[in-house]
C-alpha cells in the first residue's frame, strides 16, 4: 500500500485548518456560552445569598421591632388602663361631689321653701286669726279687736308683780325719756287713756307716755323704758303655730 | 477494487493531485465548519437553551472530561487538537452510511498525516509545558540506556497509530464491499452497522491515545499506560 506523501501533507494541513475552524466555530462559542451561564449562575447565587443575608437581617429587625412594639403596646395599655382608672375615679368623685352639692342645694332649697312656706303660713294664719278673731269678737261681744288688745295689755300691766314689776317701776322712774308705747295699729284716744290709767295705777305714779305706731310689731302692744320691756302680741300664738307647722313638715319630709 | 480512496483521482498535475481522500476531507471540513457555525449562531447563556445547544455542550464537555480523566489538567488547551481528532475520525466513520462516500480515514495517507500531527503535537505540548531541556530529559528516563528504546517507542507508536486506524477503517470498507458481492442483502447491512460502531471506537481510541501520549510527555513520571485500548 503506497503512501502518497502529497496527500499526507495536504491532509495534515487540512487537519490543522479543521482544528482552527473547530476552535473558531465550535469549541470557543460553546465554552464561552457555558462560562457565561456559569458566571450568571454564580452571580445569581451570590445575589441570592446576599438577598438571603438581607432577608435574615430584615427578619431580625422585624422581630426586634415586633418585640419593641409589643413592649410599647403593653406599656401603653398599662398606662391607658391606669389613666382610665384614675379618670374614672376622678369622674366618680366629681359625680359624688356634684350629687352631694345637689343634695345640699336641694336640702337648702327645701329648707328655704319650708321657711318661705312658714312665713307665708304665719302671715296667712295671722291674717286669718285676725279676721276670725275680729269677726268672732264683733259677732259675739260687739267688741273691737284693737280694743280687746288694749284691755288685755292693760290687764297684764295691772297683774304684773314681783321682781319684774319692781325692775320696770325702777326703769320708769329713772328714765329721762317718757315711756314708749308702740302698737301695730293706731291707738284710739280711749285705748291710750286706758293704758295710761293702768300704768298710773300699777306703779302708783303719773307715768309720762309717748305713743308710736310700729308696723313691725305683729298685732300687739309694747311698752319699753330704759331697757325694760313688756309686750303682748299675737306673735306668741303665731310662734306656737309655727312650731306646730314645722313639726308637721319635718314629719312629712322625713 | 480500490483499496484506498487515494487511488480515486479527480485531477492531477505533476505530483499535485486531487483525489477522493482530499475531496471527501474538504467535504467533511465544510460540513463540520458550516454545521458548527450554524449551530453556535444563537447560543444562549441563560438556563433556557435549545436541544442542539444541549447536544453541543454534551459533546464538548464530554471530550473535555475525557481529556481530564487522562490526566491533562488544563483540558481547554488540548481541546482543539484532541477534540478535532475525535470529531474528524468519528464523522468520517459515520458518513460511511452515505452511498458512494469513501472515508478519508480509510486512506493510509490520511492516517499517517494524523499520526504525524500527533507525533509533532507530543513534543510541542511537552516542550511548551516543561521546556526543551525538561522534555529531552524525559528520553533519558529512567536511565540513559533507555534513550534508543524511547526513540523507537516514539516512532513505533506513531506508526501504530497510523496503521491501526487505517487497518480498521479500510478493513471495514473492504468487508462491506466483499460481502456485497457474496450476500447482497442482509450481511452488508449488519456489517455496516458494525463498521459504524468500529469507527466510533477507533475515533475514541485514536484521540485517547493521542491524549495519553501528550500526557506522558507533560508528566515525566507518568508511565505510558499499558492498559491503553487496542484493537
Amino acid at each position: 500500500m503506497p503512501i502518497d506523501w502529497f496527500t499526507v501533507v495536504a491532509q495534515a494541513l487540512n487537519f490543522l485548518v479543521l482544528v482552527w475552524l473547530m476552535k473558531r466555530f465550535l469549541y470557543q462559542p460553546v465554552l464561552d456560552a457555558i462560562a457565561a451561564r456559569e458566571k450568571g449562575i454564580r452571580e445569581e447565587r451570590a445575589d441570592a445569598d446576599a438577598v438571603k443575608v438581607q432577608a435574615g437581617k430584615d427578619r431580625e429587625e422585624f422581630q426586634r421591632k415586633n418585640e419593641a412594639f409589643d413592649r410599647d403596646r403593653a406599656e401603653l395599655w398599662t398606662k391607658a388602663t391606669d389613666e382610665a382608672k384614675a379618670e374614672r375615679q376622678k369622674l366618680v368623685d366629681a359625680a359624688r361631689m356634684d350629687a352631694d352639692a345637689l343634695a345640699t342645694k336641694r336640702r337648702e332649697a327645701l329648707a328655704a321653701q319650708s321657711e318661705t312656706l312658714n312665713r307665708e303660713l304665719g302671715r296667712l294664719a295671722q291674717k286669718e286669726v285676725f279676721a276670725v278673731a275680729r269677726k268672732a269678737l264683733a259677732d259675739l261681744a260687739n267688741a273691737d279687736l284693737e280694743e280687746q288688745m288694749v284691755l288685755i295689755f292693760a290687764t297684764r300691766l295691772r297683774t304684773m308683780e314681783g321682781p319684774a314689776k319692781q325692775a320696770f317701776a325702777f326703769a320708769l322712774r329713772s328714765a329721762a325719756q317718757p315711756a314708749l308705747v308702740q302698737s301695730s295699729f293706731d291707738l284710739a284716744q280711749a285705748g291710750r287713756d286706758k293704758i295710761c290709767l293702768a300704768l298710773n295705777e300699777t306703779f302708783s305714779a303719773a307715768i309720762p307716755v309717748r305713743f308710736e305706731t310700729s308696723p313691725s310689731l305683729v298685732s300687739g302692744v309694747e311698752i319699753s323704758s330704759d331697757g325694760q320691756k313688756m309686750t303682748w302680741n299675737i306673735s306668741e300664738y303665731l310662734g306656737d303655730l309655727e312650731k306646730d307647722v314645722q313639726d308637721l313638715l319635718q314629719v312629712k319630709t322625713a | 477494487m480500490r483499496l484506498s480512496p487515494d487511488q480515486w483521482i479527480f485531477w492531477q498535475h505533476g505530483f499535485a493531485k486531487i483525489n477522493a481522500t482530499l475531496a471527501f476531507t474538504w467535504g467533511l471540513i465544510f460540513v463540520l465548519s458550516l454545521g458548527s457555525k450554524l449551530l453556535t449562531r444563537k447560543l444562549s447563556s441563560t438556563a433556557e437553551r435549545s436541544s442542539w445547544q444541549n447536544l453541543l455542550e454534551i459533546l464538548v464537555l464530554g471530550i473535555q472530561k475525557q481529556i481530564e480523566e487522562v490526566g491533562l489538567e488544563n483540558s481547554h488547551k488540548y481541546l482543539g487538537f484532541l477534540g478535532t481528532l475525535f470529531l474528524f475520525v468519528a464523522t468520517s466513520s459515520l458518513c460511511t452510511i452515505l452511498p458512494g462516500f469513501e472515508p478519508p480515514t480509510a486512506s493510509l495517507s490520511t492516517t499517517v498525516a494524523l499520526a504525524l500531527c500527533v507525533f509533532v503535537a507530543v513534543p510541542f505540548f511537552g516542550i511548551e509545558d516543561r521546556g526543551l531541556g525538561g522534555y529531552l530529559k524525559s528520553y533519558l528516563e529512567p536511565s540513559a540506556i533507555m534513550l534508543p528504546f524511547n526513540l523507537i517507542s516514539e516512532l513505533s507508536r506513531t506508526l501504530a497509530l497510523a496503521v491501526r486506524l487505517f487497518g480498521n477503517m479500510m478493513s471495514g470498507g473492504m468487508i462491506v464491499a466483499i460481502l456485497l458481492t457474496i450476500t447482497p442483502f442482509f450481511f452488508p447491512l449488519v456489517m455496516t452497522a458494525l463498521g459504524l460502531l468500529t469507527g466510533m471506537v477507533q475515533a475514541y481510541i485514536f484521540s485517547i491515545l493521542a491524549a495519553v501520549y501528550i500526557a506522558s510527555a507533560i508528566h515525566a513520571q507518568t508511565p505510558e499506560p499499558n492498559s491503553a485500548p487496542a484493537p
